[in-house]
């Protein structure tokens, strides 16, 4: 069985002139270890579909499997916690929380784990260093560069060791070398094993994915392996 | 790292917000602490003054010949009655259950002699007692100390040309004046004060008491109760409180507290109105950042644990300022208010009551701000997913 598996999954919203369908039947497996591009035009359902997987919203109708969770099955606090152990966010934004420092903002999912506080700053210490941030760690999210600020919201999605990264258009307000550099770290992680859902509008990072699919107007339009390695 | 290292660090690098919040608890608990402390501070005061008031019991003969006043109470007729206390029963005012809180037990025996031709009250009093008790007076010369010395009231020192001093003869007993009593508007002005043994004496009442004045010590310890246990121990005597100046000030201090508690509760319930306020707009303002925490899988409870954190931590911290800003207030305050025996009472009852109810109050209207935030929808939260 795959690591995700999607079946029928829709999302339509309610508008005042008809019901939208943002996403409408998808069917879809990831296997262990993909490195998923998602790409489509702007209002194709890219972000519905990021949202669905990561269980911050619930389906119309279709289920999502990951590690043979049903997650839409699972009552909400524990829909949270799944989101803490299988999931590392990265946002289009960054969305660092301002009054944090680096350090902080990484540390931010071992808050509300049972974990000791040395552990977790090593943890982030680890982390950050990997991302090659060690040295800002003390540093407020104003302080640092749109790309350093990239690299502090992956050292986030990393430090909870989970084994699916959802990335929304993470290189999205980074210049072309810094988002190059970005795409160079996701790369790294993916060969290193770490299973990732990307979205992305950027056609210039459809060589770092194993696979990319299309969507459009909620359906996938097509999809393109990457030729093997 | 933990859900309070968020709470802190939001509220220290949020200072602005901190100190509105701050503002808003922290003029409730201090209004609450000024008119607590104040009236404290009043009642206070009034038990003070309670106990240098003097005697706040009388005990005086049963009789129903009614012929002799002194301070108001009617006493036993000199001449005729022959119910005067035995002064061997006063050794029972001792034995009562609340004798702690007797401060002063001053007997008196009064009656009628003849100076310099015209008849006149005399006193005869345990002096350092009697002395102890009527702080009020003031004397030019000194209070009286041997059996043949007297201190003569204003208005007979007047009569009878008397200063200190002077040698005067009472039924052909010498006495030497030490004091004249300053006006008191009294009818101590037309009393002659001697010794107890040396009036008994003179008086004809050999080891007999004409009325005693009792002073009990606490503004709040039980009077009728105490009144109650003197009449049992002296069955023979009457026994009566004396307590209106006190009780009518009493009684205006409690009107005061009645206002108090209302203004308290007033100001305490706008403070609530500016936490709820605050902490709503404060969560709105944070739509995105919990839209983050959920999504980095922050559970409900863990949102609506953070918000409260935030709102105890700044609740506390306006309970400990608020409650000195209060006894601040009141300390510029009580000079204008009371009379010059009033002091601050720093009381811990009041300081752990203040924290207490700044950490009710701001967590209460916290309540509902932190359960809007923890059931922020994630998505809506976040926009960019």
């Amino acid at each position: 069985m795959a690591f995700i598996e999607i079946n029928g999954l829709s999302k339509h919203y309610p508008s005042r002139a008809a019901v939208v369908a943002a996403l409408d039947g998808i069917d879809l497996s990831i296997d262990e270890g993909t490195f998923l591009g998602v790409m489509g035009p702007s209002g194709s359902g890219k972000s519905t579909f990021l949202s669905l997987i990561g269980g911050l919203c619930h389906p119309t109708a279709g289920t999502i499997r990951v590690d043979g969770i049903d997650i839409f099955r699972l009552p909400a606090e524990q829909l949270a916690d799944f989101r803490r152990e299988y999931l590392g966010f990265v946002f289009q934004s960054f969305n660092l929380v301002p009054y944090l420092t680096a350090l902080e903002n990484v540390m931010l999912p071992l808050a509300v784990k049972k974990l000791a506080n040395g552990e977790k700053r090593e943890r982030a210490h680890q982390v950050l260093e990997r991302v090659g941030l060690k040295a800002r760690a003390g540093h407020l999210p104003g302080e640092l560069s749109g790309g350093e600020q990239e690299r502090v919201a992956i050292a986030r999605a990393l430090v909870n060791r989970p084994p699916l990264i959802l990335a929304d258009e993470p290189t999205g307000s980074l210049d072309t070398a810094t988002a190059a550099s970005i795409m160079e770290l996701f790369a790294e992680l993916n060969r290193e094993g770490q299973t990732i859902v990307m979205v992305t509008h950027n056609p210039e990072t459809r060589g770092n994915f194993h696979r990319t699919l299309l969507l459009r107007d909620g359906r996938v339009a097509g999809e393109s392996l990457a030729p093997a390695a | 790292m933990k859900l309070r290292t968020i709470a802190f660090n939001n509220l220290r690098r949020r200072k602005a917000r901190l100190a509105f919040l701050l503002a808003g608890l922290l003029i409730g608990i201090a209004t609450v602490v000024t008119m607590l402390s104040l009236s404290a501070a009043m009642t206070a005061e009034v038990q003070h003054q309670m106990e240098n008031f003097g005697a706040n019991i009388l005990i005086t003969p049963k009789t129903d010949e009614l012929s002799l006043s002194y301070g108001g109470i009617t006493l036993g007729g000199v001449s005729v009655d022959p119910r005067e206390i035995p002064e061997a029963d006063l050794a029972r005012i001792e034995t009562i259950p609340n004798r702690r809180n007797i401060a002063a037990v001053a007997p008196k025996v009064l009656g009628a002699v003849e100076v310099k031709g015209e008849r006149v009250m005399l006193m005869g009093v345990a002096a350092d007692r009697e002395f102890h008790l009527k702080r009020w007076w003031s004397i030019d010369g000194r209070p009286l100390v041997e059996r043949n010395e007297l201190v003569a009231g204003s208005s007979v020192a007047r009569r009878l040309g008397l200063k200190p001093g002077d040698s005067v003869e009472i039924e052909e007993f010498p006495f030497t004046v030490t004091g004249i009593l300053r006006e008191t508007g009294s009818q101590d002005d037309d009393l002659l004060i001697a010794a107890m043994a040396t009036a008994q004496i003179l008086l004809d009442k050999p080891g007999l008491v004409s009325l005693v004045e009792v002073a009990a010590l606490c503004g709040d310890c039980p009077v009728e109760e105490m009144v109650e246990q003197l009449a049992a121990a002296l069955p023979e005597a009457r026994v009566g409180a004396i307590q209106q100046v006190v009780k009518s000030r009493m009684h205006a201090i409690e009107q005061f507290q009645v206002f108090a508690f209302g203004v308290a509760v007033v100001v305490i319930l706008i403070g609530a109105l500016v936490v709820f306020v605050t902490m709503m707009g404060s969560v709105n303002e944070r739509t995105r950042e919990i839209g983050i925490f959920r999504a980095l899988g922050f559970r409900r409870a863990h949102v609506a644990r953070l918000i409260l954190t935030e709102a105890a931590t700044v609740s506390l911290l306006a309970g400990v300022l608020g409650y000195f800003a209060g006894m601040l207030a009141t300390g510029l305050l009580l000079p204008m208010l009371a009379e010059a025996h009033a002091q601050l009472v720093w009381d811990g009852t009041l300081a752990a009551g203040s924290l207490l109810l700044a950490l009710l109050v701001g967590t209460l209207a916290s309540l509902y701000p932190a359960l809007h935030a923890s059931r922020l929808d994630p998505t809506t939260a976040l926009r960019t997913l």
